[in-house]
């Protein structure tokens, strides 16, 4: 059996290729690390600790990984629908306040019980909304949902300087953010948890947010492959026509494609702000949404392939956080120069190794 | 095979050529030859290997095993690159030209000859010229492909593929696209071709064209070559048999139609779109239970707008049609869904962009606008096994093979997404069946089996309306025919008193009355 066109099996497909474009984005790094002077094979070694060396460290880890599986599984449903959405930054950003209005004006009334899944809707409520303008504008009145989205990030970004500045603002604070949330706001950390159980592992950001994620993943695949719903939704994402031929109204479905969408990178508001801030911030999304693409891209846009991609993601962040520490060469924009380069490879150049790799299995064979 | 000893050598010779796609044989062990300076065809059904065979030829496929000689001379073809620097060319059944690119443009696309245009475009110039002086096939190098017709395309891409030094021409179903005037006009082009020396192999499945065209004839069934014939020792009946494999009836009986009741009316309806252009135009028709009508019309003439209207895919723009006793107009649309939920089942024209998702499993395929009834979706989620159990039991009623539900759908041959998709529609027992070009890109057997599958809906008291381009298969099918042309029904008549020369007159807007 032999011939360049033969399709690779899907083992490789779905597990070696990735890999592969892992590894030849950690070569270039490497050679990268040496240019600038600094001994590779240490650097790595320094960035596996970073992410995966202490219990705290991986608590970081997963923590960064819940914020990238919302915006992954955000991408990935729109996609599946035939939609780009670029917008995961501000819908993010919106849900976040959503979730941080609902949490200021109700916390001295409702117990904690009460409130957190009212801010968790919150933010999937604020988070759909601000995409369902761009999916509107584009199911009505035909404006590519591409450049509407990337736009609704700006436009939110500047929503919320505003609103922080001139009317969330603590009183007599001096910095943009809001008071701090009353105890029934606060989503309770993994470590907190734990020590309750009696395990004792180091103190980390991670919190209840993670299951929310692994929900909302089971969530996603259900409704893509299990329901009529999401079976219309694919339809119209391999083949419009073909949706409307079989009944479907591609308007309303644009926007429950978008909505859902919104509604799951706006819950990047609850493992932020409920989690950690414990107040609205500014520039809490700080690139989480476009990171998503990446996550989505480089998980196949599966629900699996999303966690896998996302703990990845979340490994470099928190070992490249570590290794900025340790290593004086190596700054924070280092860090976004391997992330990039694992975005171009796993990305944009996902079939670099793909035929050479089919001649080598040819050969096995 | 026997090959006789020819002083030259010929131009293609294959020899055990062996392919396989995973567990599926599609080319085993064919051997052929193909003489310098003839047409010969190659036929068989849709999946027979036919087009694989020569997508190795063309390099677009590796043998597993075998060997390829040209002009006397073993050879490697990597890829299409190879084949074309060993004077191979191949006409792909879908054109692949750029519409807003000039004749002359198409023609040095991947030969401009050097980072200046100006240059190698004059060479092309001089050397369309000669090619249409030489072949009689004038082109105007300045037109824009857009504006060509359909044949003039097809003249094209054959000069695309001469103007690479091709001496050997591969055509992959060249008349899917053309009309009968077309099509004539390509085998003269063909034969032209001939004298000139060029070797052509013709991929189809039309016997007509194997009897009016080439010199010889293989055919093809299962992966295997299993006759070889001179066409002038053989005959269309002849050749279906070596095809399918057994006898085949290319004509349609069919008891009287009983008619019932009106199940479709259509009043005065037209469509006009948003350039003002008018689409339908005052169409009147009745369709009622236990009858097949049929539209013939020359594509392009209101047909497809017809269908996509009654299917409640588009609105009237004026006038009305009722359909078991709802009644539809401007104001009142309807749409897709719930036409099928009146009892409106639709195969569309276009199977591939309208009637299935390419990308999905067969099984998913065999749902699309199905997919929310019990038994494959209850209470908000979906049965996969129900799925599945439903599309093998379609793919047991109208034989599609392979009987793979979890294959994709894109993975069929024609005949067998067209079975798969007629199965789909005819399932649910439907009032009224919209059929549009039924047999389009399906081979002889399948076709059979589909005419056969419409009469005996017909006689369970469906109301079938088929539109085709196929003037043979209106005329075998229908009880009734109407005549389209510029969105208007230009002519009614009964299949008994219709001929193909009145209809035709008809179709090109001669014989209105």
């Amino acid at each position: 059996m032999s011939g360049p066109r033969r399709p690779l099996p899907a083992w490789a497909d779905v597990a070696l290729v990735p890999l592969i474009n892992i590894a030849l984005a950690f070569v270039t790094v490497g050679i990268i690390v040496r240019i600038i002077g600094a001994d590779p094979f240490h650097a790595l070694r320094l960035l596996v600790v970073g992410a995966l060396g202490s219990s705290e460290s991986i608590g970081y880890t997963l923590y960064y990984a819940t914020n990238f599986i919302f915006t992954g599984l955000a991408v990935a449903v729109a996609f599946h629908g035939g939609l780009f959405n670029i917008g995961g930054e501000g819908q993010a950003y919106i849900g976040g306040l959503g979730c941080g209005l609902a949490v200021l004006a109700l916390d001295r009334y409702l117990p904690v019980w009460a409130l957190i899944p009212l801010a968790i809707a919150a933010s999937a409520l604020f988070g759909a909304a601000w995409a369902a303008v761009p999916a509107w504008l584009q199911a009505w009145r035909g404006s590519h949902i591409v450049i509407t989205t990337i736009m609704f990030n700006f436009v939110a970004s500047a929503l919320m300087v505003y609103l922080m500045v001139n009317v969330l603002i603590a009183p007599g604070s001096m910095t943009p953010q809001s008071r701090t949330f009353a105890a029934s706001g606060k989503l309770p950390a993994v470590h907190d948890l734990l020590r309750g159980l009696g395990f004792t592992v180091g103190p980390s950001a991670l919190n209840l947010s993670i299951v929310l994620a692994l929900l909302c993943c089971l969530g996603v695949w259900v409704f893509l492959w299990h329901t009529p719903g999401g079976y219309a939704l694919r339809t119209m994402g391999h083949n419009p026509q073909a949706a409307v031929y079989a009944g479907t109204d591609l308007r309303r479905m644009t926007m429950v494609a978008m909505c859902l969408s919104g509604a799951l990178a706006g819950f990047v508001g609850v493992n932020e702000l409920l989690g950690v801030h414990q107040r609205i911030v500014l520039d809490f999304p700080a690139g989480y949404g476009f990171a998503g693409i990446a996550v989505a891209l480089m998980g196949r846009n599966h629900p699996i392939g999303i966690v896998l991609a996302a703990l990845l993601f979340g490994a470099l962040q928190q070992g490249g956080t570590e290794l900025s520490f340790e290593f004086p060469t190596i700054t924070r924009e280092m860090v976004v120069v391997i992330q990039g380069l694992i975005i171009l490879f796993s990305g944009a150049l996902v079939h670099l190794p793909r035929p050479w790799l089919q001649a080598l299995l040819a050969r096995v064979r | 095979m026997p090959t006789p000893p020819m002083e030259a050598p010929p131009a293609i010779e294959l020899l055990g050529i062996d392919k396989s796609f995973g567990t599926v044989r599609a080319v085993k062990g064919v051997s052929l030859r193909i003489e310098s300076g003839t047409i010969t065809g190659i036929v068989g059904e849709n999946g027979a290997g036919k087009s694989t065979l020569m997508s190795i030829l063309y390099g677009l496929y590796h043998a597993d095993a075998g060997e390829i000689c040209i002009d006397g001379k073993t050879v490697r073809i990597e890829g299409p690159r190879d084949a074309i620097a060993r004077g191979i060319g191949m006409v792909h059944q879908h054109f692949m030209l750029i519409d807003s690119f000039t004749v002359l443009e198409n023609l040095v696309l991947g030969a401009e000859g050097g980072p200046l245009l100006a240059k190698g475009m004059a060479a092309a110039r001089a050397e369309l010229a000669r090619l249409g002086r030489d072949y009689d096939l004038n082109v105007d190098p300045d037109r824009l492909v857009a504006d060509l017709s359909v044949g003039e395309q097809q003249r094209v891409e054959i000069l695309k593929v001469l103007f690479r030094g091709a001496r050997i021409l591969i055509l992959d179903e060249p008349s899917a696209v053309l009309t009968p005037q077309e099509t004539d006009r390509l085998f003269r082009i063909l034969a032209t071709l001939k004298e000139r020396g060029v070797t052509i192999v013709l991929i189809t499945h039309k016997l007509r064209e194997i009897m009016a065209a080439t010199d010889r004839v293989y055919v093809m069934r299962r992966g295997e070559i299993v006759a070889e014939r001179r066409t002038t020792d053989t005959d269309p009946e002849a050749l279906a048999e070596l095809m399918v494999g057994r006898k085949v009836r290319l004509d349609l009986d069919k008891a009287e139609a009983h008619l019932g009741e009106v199940r479709l009316k259509v009043e005065h309806l037209s469509l006009v779109d948003s350039r003002g252009v008018r689409l339908l135009d005052d169409i009147g028709l009745e369709l009622r239970a236990g009858e097949i009508v049929g539209i013939a019309g020359v594509t392009g003439n209101g047909q497809t707008e017809l269908l996509q209207v009654l299917a409640g895919i588009r609105a009237p723009t004026g006038g009305s049609f009722s359909v078991c006793g709802r009644t539809v107009d401007r104001a009142h649309s309807c749409d897709p869904a719930e036409m099928r939920e009146l009892g409106v089942a639709h195969v569309p024209e276009d199977r591939l962009r309208q009637g299935m998702v390419a990308a999905f499993r067969a099984s998913e395929t065999s749902i699309l606008g199905h997919h929310h009834e019990p038994p494959f979706s209850r209470n908000y989620i979906m049965s996969n096994p129900e799925v599945s159990a439903h599309c093998a039991q379609l793919m047991e009623l109208f034989d599609v093979r392979p009987r793979l539900p979890g294959l994709r759908s894109d993975s069929f041959s024609g005949g067998n997404q067209q079975k798969l998709v007629l199965a789909r529609e005819m399932a649910h027992e439907p009032k009224v069946l919209l059929v549009g070009q039924p047999t389009r890109g399906v081979d002889i057997g399948a076709i059979e089996f589909i005419h056969r599958e419409l009469v005996k809906s017909r006689d369970a008291g469906c109301a079938v309306l088929v539109v085709s381009v196929e003037l043979d298969e209106i005329l075998s099918l229908a009880d009734r025919i109407l005549v389209m042309f510029a969105g208007r029904i230009v002519g009614e008549v009964e299949q008994r008193r219709a001929d193909e020369r009145t209809l035709g007159l008809m179709m090109a807007g001669a014989g209105a009355g």
